[in-house]
């Protein structure tokens, strides 16, 4: 048979039979489907939590005072006694670092922000001009902090959008004078609010110089220092120049944990990758099922269509030829089940992006192309029995069956 | 005498139905000569039947040989002999088996369709051969919509369309009426008097006194045979 008469036959004979095609195709697409948007789900998450670490400033390493046996990120760490302090000294000695392109030392306590008639209590980060570009944040009015020598503290202040929503309403913030603790500051700038946030969200922080916060605190010790590495290849030099200044400066004695976003995004990028991996695994399993499901129609159908394999072969069909035109309608209804499953999941995908526009549920293609190459294979495999069956059917039996 | 187009020597079958042995056909010699009409007769379960299916290579013969123009077809494999049945033999069942989903058109095609001729001269053929028929107002309506005669005629012009050299009917007339019946028989002696050979499986003795030649079985063997009388 020529291979546009062999589509055609196959063609007819799939819709010769509306209600058994079309169930085998929705199996097919189920499956399909289910891979696409498990895995849409899967990988959303992945992205989702490297998006919320990434906002926290690509190329960051971050020193931590204390140090950490284990090595990785603990929040003992940043409550337990520390053998010596962290300072401002500390972080104007890192500048001088190859692979570091900016340094910024954050204090951070809490306190109260006040204009006349309210009052809210807030966490007031010090910081440096500088920390706007290491944590990439954005402004929405004004400016950040001013560039000025960090044992000086100017008397201003940059809100998050939230403090300022609360504070001023629809008012203007820029250029007002708050009282924050107990000294009267000047507010320079807005940030633009960031909407989500993981751990400490800048929207309810009130940033002021470095040495003004040690000074309302009353303490000369730095919470955390930010070191941006030039690039993302100089994380490692930037990391170990770190605790080499620093090793210096304590006088040999390594009492600082440095840790590099890139190793927490690692760990939670295999975490959420292998929770992917499983989900597609879970979705595979209803494409096997929906592989079992394509023989066992077909089986039927090779019964059903006894006398008319009977027929084609008196009329001179080979068993090839009668092989080949099963296996392809196997393969065709598995392929319009795989399409139609890859139109429902995306459509899926994006109605879970439209309803949660913050997770990124977009199937990963690896995915994609496994389900439709999973739904192929299964349908053809699973259609080479009935199709086996059809061509060793005894002509004469099968035209005497009516 | 020439070569036969059919030679057929020692041939046995035998079916096993259970623990007991059926002896379809049994020590069965037969000749046929290219362009003759025949008809096998006799009651049920003769082997008029597995007669049709061994000529027509959908059955082999336990024991003996077939040789179709020449060629002993009996060991062919299966590939080959759907190759003969494509290009020698045509076919015409009692139940017509046409296939429902196609239209007359597209069942007159399916030999065609099946040995890989162009979809041109497809059409082409197709539309001579309902022409012929008288079908060409019928072209694209399904079994269904067709009467018993028209189907047997859809069904005739299928079993022609290959060119073949000789036609197995199989009861040809078994669901008809008896003008419709006629009709058939007709258009099968018309085929049979342009040169191919034609075997007619009857119970219908109206149907198998018109051919020139009739053979009667009994029990699988041969009991009469009117060409060697004549």
């Amino acid at each position: 048979m020529r291979a546009p008469d062999l589509l055609r036959f196959a063609t007819h004979a799939a819709t010769g039979n509306p209600l058994r095609t079309s169930l085998l195709v929705l199996a097919v697409a189920i499956g399909v489907a289910a891979v696409v948007v498990l895995t849409a789900l899967g990988d959303g998450a992945r992205r989702y939590v490297m998006n919320e670490f990434s906002s926290l400033g690509s190329n960051l390493v971050i020193v931590l005072p204390g140090r950490s046996q284990t090595g990785g990120f603990n929040p003992a760490n940043a409550i337990t006694g520390t053998p010596r302090d962290l300072t401002i000294s500390d972080a104007l000695a890192l500048q001088r670092g190859s692979s570091i392109r900016r340094v910024s030392p954050v204090a951070v306590g809490t306190s109260e922000i006040s204009v006349p008639g309210k009052l809210r209590e807030v966490m007031v980060a010090g910081t440096t001009s500088q920390y706007i570009e290491v944590r990439h944040l954005e402004l929405a009015q004004g400016s950040f902090l001013p560039e000025e020598d960090w044992g000086r503290g100017a008397a201003v202040a940059v809100i998050g959008a939230k403090v300022r929503e609360e504070m001023f309403g629809a008012g203007p913030a820029v250029g007002r004078l708050v009282r924050v603790g107990d000294r009267r500051v000047r507010i320079v700038g807005v940030l633009a609010g960031s909407g989500q946030g993981l751990g400490m969200n800048t929207d309810e922080l009130v940033f002021v110089p470095v040495a003004l916060a040690q000074a309302m605190f009353n303490s000369n010790t730095l919470f955390r220092i930010m070191v941006e590495a030039k690039n993302r290849e100089e994380i490692p030099a930037a990391r170990a120049q770190t605790l080499e200044i620093l090793k210096l400066r304590h006088e040999g004695e390594e009492d600082v944990t440095v840790i590099t976003q890139d190793a927490v995004l690692a760990t939670f990028d295999r975490l959420l990758s292998a929770l992917t991996l499983g989900v597609a695994g879970i979705a595979a399993i209803s494409l096997a099922v929906a592989g079992i499901l394509v023989m066992n129609v077909m089986l039927v159908s090779v019964v059903q269509r006894t006398s008319e394999i009977g027929l084609l072969k008196a009329l001179g069909a080979t068993g090839g030829a009668i092989r080949l035109a099963f296996l392809t309608e196997a393969a065709m209804l598995s392929l319009v089940g795989a399409l139609i499953g890859y139109v429902l999941g995306q459509a899926g995908a994006a109605l879970i992006r439209h309803l949660y526009p913050s997770f990124p549920a977009y199937p990963p293609d690896w995915a994609v192309a496994a389900g439709l190459v999973t739904a192929l294979t299964t349908g053809i495999l699973f259609g080479v029995l009935p199709a086996r069956r059809a061509a060793l059917l005894d002509p004469v039996a099968a035209l005497a069956k009516r | 005498m020439a070569e036969a187009q059919v030679r057929l020597s020692a041939i046995e079958r035998v079916f096993h139905l259970g623990d007991s042995e059926v002896h379809a056909l049994s020590g069965l010699n037969l000749s046929i000569s290219a362009g003759e009409y025949v008809a096998v007769m006799g009651p049920s379960g003769s082997g008029k039947s597995t007669l049709l299916n061994l000529l027509g290579l959908l059955d082999r013969p336990d024991a003996g040989s077939y040789f179709l123009e020449g060629r002993d077809v009996s060991v062919l494999s299966p590939e080959e002999q759907a190759e003969v049945r494509s290009r020698r033999i045509g076919f015409v069942f009692q139940s017509f088996h046409l296939v429902p989903r196609l239209t007359a058109a597209e069942n007159v095609a399916l030999p065609m369709m099946l040995a890989g001729v162009s979809p041109k001269e497809r059409s082409v053929r197709v539309e001579r051969a309902l022409k012929d028929y008288g079908l060409e107002d019928r072209a694209g309506h399904r079994p269904e919509e067709l009467s018993g005669g028209q189907r047997q005629r859809v069904a005739i012009a299928r079993a022609t369309i290959m060119e073949p050299a000789m036609i197995l009917a199989d009861e040809p007339t078994g669901n008809l009426d008896r003008a419709t019946g006629e009709e058939v028989v007709h258009l099968l002696e018309g085929l049979n008097s342009s040169g191919v050979t034609l075997i007619v499986v009857t119970h219908d003795p109206g149907i198998g006194s018109r051919a020139r030649r009739q053979l009667l079985m009994e029990d699988g063997h041969l009991r009469h045979d009117s060409g060697l009388n004549g």
